[in-house]
């Protein structure tokens, strides 16, 4: 906590700052959906990679090409990428104090959320298109 | 980075030992925090020794029997000695509680060990500047908001209505639970803290006031409302024995009930 022998500010000016934002319920309430949204998909993820033990090559192809199989997985990789980013914003507001790594670190969040997320959706519509478009 | 150790010149070194009273075959050890900001000295930690023969049951009455028959110099708030003012909150045996409401048996140590309120800027002692936390619970405007003209005589309530301040209203601002928030320790100018809000869900519950809406725009924010992520020391470390965890929950419920 600050030391208030330090400013000459009033206490209530200081704790005022820059008043409300008026943000966060978005941030909150996404953050629930897409918990519930994670519970089925990551169950079924899971399935899905069971399934996928000791199966070849091709008969790993032909599971993904599924649609059912590729929807599933793409709206896992969506669902669990933007609960990512948003808990990770959160800690790192929570820990990281100065502006500079602080700004930092929440640009690599995006960044880093948006790259994991477009790389596994190319990766399923790549698998699952694949033999149609060649 | 937030900090998990305190500055160097904030930790505590071995402090005196003070000598136990004679004659007494009842005696209770004390560990003490001692800091004074005119001796430029580390802060230590003292050693005193109370005749539990002598002396009143609570954690207070020890530390009352301490300043009268030991070190008068040893500094700490105190009031009512009945847990409604709110004063002598302080960290006893590694919680936040009143000293005044925690007997020393309970406390069921053979050195009962007492420092000031956690992550808060000490004055001297066992004193810490609220400063902040009291401008916190001022941000939040704790008085009855109404537009619709004064009625002749008090603003009514239906029973139900005043039951849904039971639980609230008896926060006695002794900021037990804000220092024993790690999310407000890291963050503690920008976000409100338990104590300041179960203060404005008091009035955001209040079936007399007219200004809810306005109330929760003032919280709509991601550090003043939204640092809180449940971890419920608030409530466990309450000396009044409330839940501001729950008070904060219902306000996020009110965000979301409010948007959807």
């Amino acid at each position: 906590m600050a030391d208030n022998r330090m400013s000459m500010r009033t206490p209530l000016s200081r704790v005022q700052g820059l008043g409300a934002s008026g943000h966060g319920v978005e941030h909150w309430w996404l953050q629930r959906l897409t918990a519930i949204a994670n519970i089925p998909l990551i169950i079924a993820f899971v399935l899905i990679v069971a399934a996928l033990a000791g199966s070849s090559y091709d008969e790993a192809i032909a599971l993904i090409s599924h649609p059912l199989i590729a929807i599933i997985l793409a709206l896992a990789v969506l669902s669990v990428c933007l609960h990512m980013r948003l808990g990770m914003q959160v800690i790192i507001e929570d820990y990281v104090h100065d502006t500079g790594p602080r700004l930092a670190a929440l640009i690599a969040n995006n960044f880093y959320a948006a790259v994991v997320a477009i790389a596994c959706l190319y990766a399923i519509l790549k698998v699952s298109l694949g033999r149609i478009l060649v | 980075m937030a900090q998990f150790q305190l500055p160097k010149n904030s930790r505590y070194t071995e402090g005196k030992s003070w000598p136990k009273p004679a004659n007494s075959n009842h005696v209770q050890e004390f560990r003490i925090y001692r800091w004074n900001p005119d001796d430029g000295a580390k802060p230590k930690i003292d050693t005193y020794y109370v005749d539990r023969d002598d002396c009143g049951p609570m954690v207070l009455d020890a530390l009352i029997w301490i300043k009268n028959n030991v070190d008068p110099t040893l500094t700490f708030r105190r009031s009512c000695r009945e847990g409604i003012c709110g004063s002598c909150a302080m960290n006893i045996m590694g919680e936040n509680t009143l000293a005044c409401t925690l007997g020393i048996d309970d406390c069921k140590a053979d050195s009962v060990k007492i420092y000031p309120l956690p992550h808060t800027p000490v004055l001297k002692d066992l004193v810490p500047d609220l400063t902040t936390f009291f401008a916190q619970h001022a941000s939040i405007e704790p008085w009855l908001k109404t537009e619709t003209p004064q009625p002749e005589k008090e603003w009514r309530q239906t029973p139900e209505e005043r039951s849904k301040l039971d639980g609230l209203y008896e926060c006695i601002l002794c900021a037990c639970c804000s220092t024993s928030c790690p999310s407000y320790w890291w963050n503690g100018e920008r976000f409100l803290g338990p104590a300041a809000l179960l203060q404005a869900y008091r009035w955001l519950i209040d079936s007399r006031d007219e200004g809810t809406g306005e109330r929760l725009d003032n919280l709509h924010d991601p550090f003043r409302l939204y640092r809180c992520h449940t971890i419920m020391n608030c409530a466990n470390t309450c000396p009044k024995g409330l839940n501001p965890a729950k008070a904060i929950a219902e306000i996020k419920k009110m965000m979301v009930a409010r948007t959807i």
